[in-house]
């Protein structure tokens, strides 16, 4: 039994909290004006409060190589089908400009 | 050339050599299942991102007619049931029946209480007539026809976490009557990890969700 491992349940509280915290936190920064800042903001938060919940809830931390290729493969995946369909839609107006 | 004879396990299905190897594979698989979902939510989240860059300024304002306090609530109900969902696996990994049920429940109930919540803000905005379709309105009335965008994707893709989030209650159903009736042991807890890597990923949907949809109009007056 080598990859089985049992966590510590004060990790799972722990990692709880800086979840509920992020919660608060991402909430708080909505209310000021901070421009293009503000999506950032909240997506910079929702980023790691997913990594928390993946690596410690889903255990991924200590999974096998081949689950970390593919947890990694669909965020890689989902990369590409975001920037590639964003980079057509954002220069479409280019050409009337230019 | 058997060097012992092996101790069959009852759940170990004979196309595996060991339980370890076949939870490895249980696990493989339901992650291979999550990435299929990954992308499905994620090609929702592209068109919102499009319409979104299109429309800003409508999405601001509509994104401001949801109720922010109930979306709070219900993100901490979850993360909530994420924690309880996390303690069963970890009480079934220990073979703590008795906990797996107790944390199993909890984590049904907090299911629950996050679609009873999103019920009450669905009928909000029905009472609003924010619901798209032919009684729709908004004001002001020149965001009207993007904030139905707004509106569409608002419902398609809660609608969708909601449902997800139904199925996950069946799950956990299934889970709780096989914990009831001794399914679950030490060595054989894999069902409710991997029932509880899909409650962790509709958890993670609902993380992108909650500030992408309350929070953009919320410095908006």
């Amino acid at each position: 039994m080598s990859t089985e491992h049992v966590v510590p349940t004060r990790v799972y509280y722990t990692i709880f909290g800086i979840l509920m915290l992020c919660t608060y936190l991402t909430v708080q920064i909505a209310v000021f004006d901070l421009g293009a800042l503000n999506t950032i903001a909240a997506l910079v938060i929702a980023v790691f409060k997913a990594t928390l919940v993946v690596l410690f809830f889903m255990h991924v931390k200590y999974s096998t190589r081949l689950t970390w290729a593919v947890v990694l493969g669909s965020v890689f995946w989902l990369g590409i089908m975001l920037a590639l369909t964003m980079s057509d839609y954002l220069t479409r107006a280019w050409m009337t400009f230019g | 050339m058997p060097e012992a004879v092996h101790h069959h396990h009852p759940a170990l299905a004979h196309h595996f050599d060991d339980l370890e190897q076949q939870k490895e594979a249980a696990t493989l698989g339901m992650w291979v299942f999550l990435v299929t979902e990954v992308l499905f939510f994620g090609g929702l989240f592209l068109v919102y991102t499009v319409y979104r860059a299109w429309y800003s300024e409508a999405f601001a304002v509509a994104s401001h007619e949801l109720d922010v306090t109930l979306g709070t609530i219900n993100t901490a109900v979850l993360i909530t049931s994420s924690l309880t969902m996390a303690l069963a696996v970890h009480a079934a990994q220990l073979g703590q029946r008795r906990l797996v049920i107790i944390f199993l429940v909890a984590t049904m109930a907090l299911g629950a209480a996050f679609l009873g919540i999103k019920s009450i803000e669905y009928y909000h905005k029905f009472t609003e007539h924010h619901v798209p379709g032919p009684s729709f309105a908004f004001e002001p009335h020149e965001y009207a026809r993007h904030a139905q965008i707004f509106f569409s994707l608002y419902f398609i893709m809660t609608g969708l976490h909601a449902l997800h989030m139904v199925i996950g209650l069946g799950i956990m159903t299934w889970m709780l009557w096989w914990a009831w009736r001794g399914t679950i042991t030490a060595e054989y807890y894999s069902p409710i990890e991997v029932s509880g890597l899909y409650w962790h990923f509709v958890d993670i949907v609902w993380i992108f969700l909650f500030p992408l949809l309350y929070l953009i109009g919320r410095h908006v007056h």
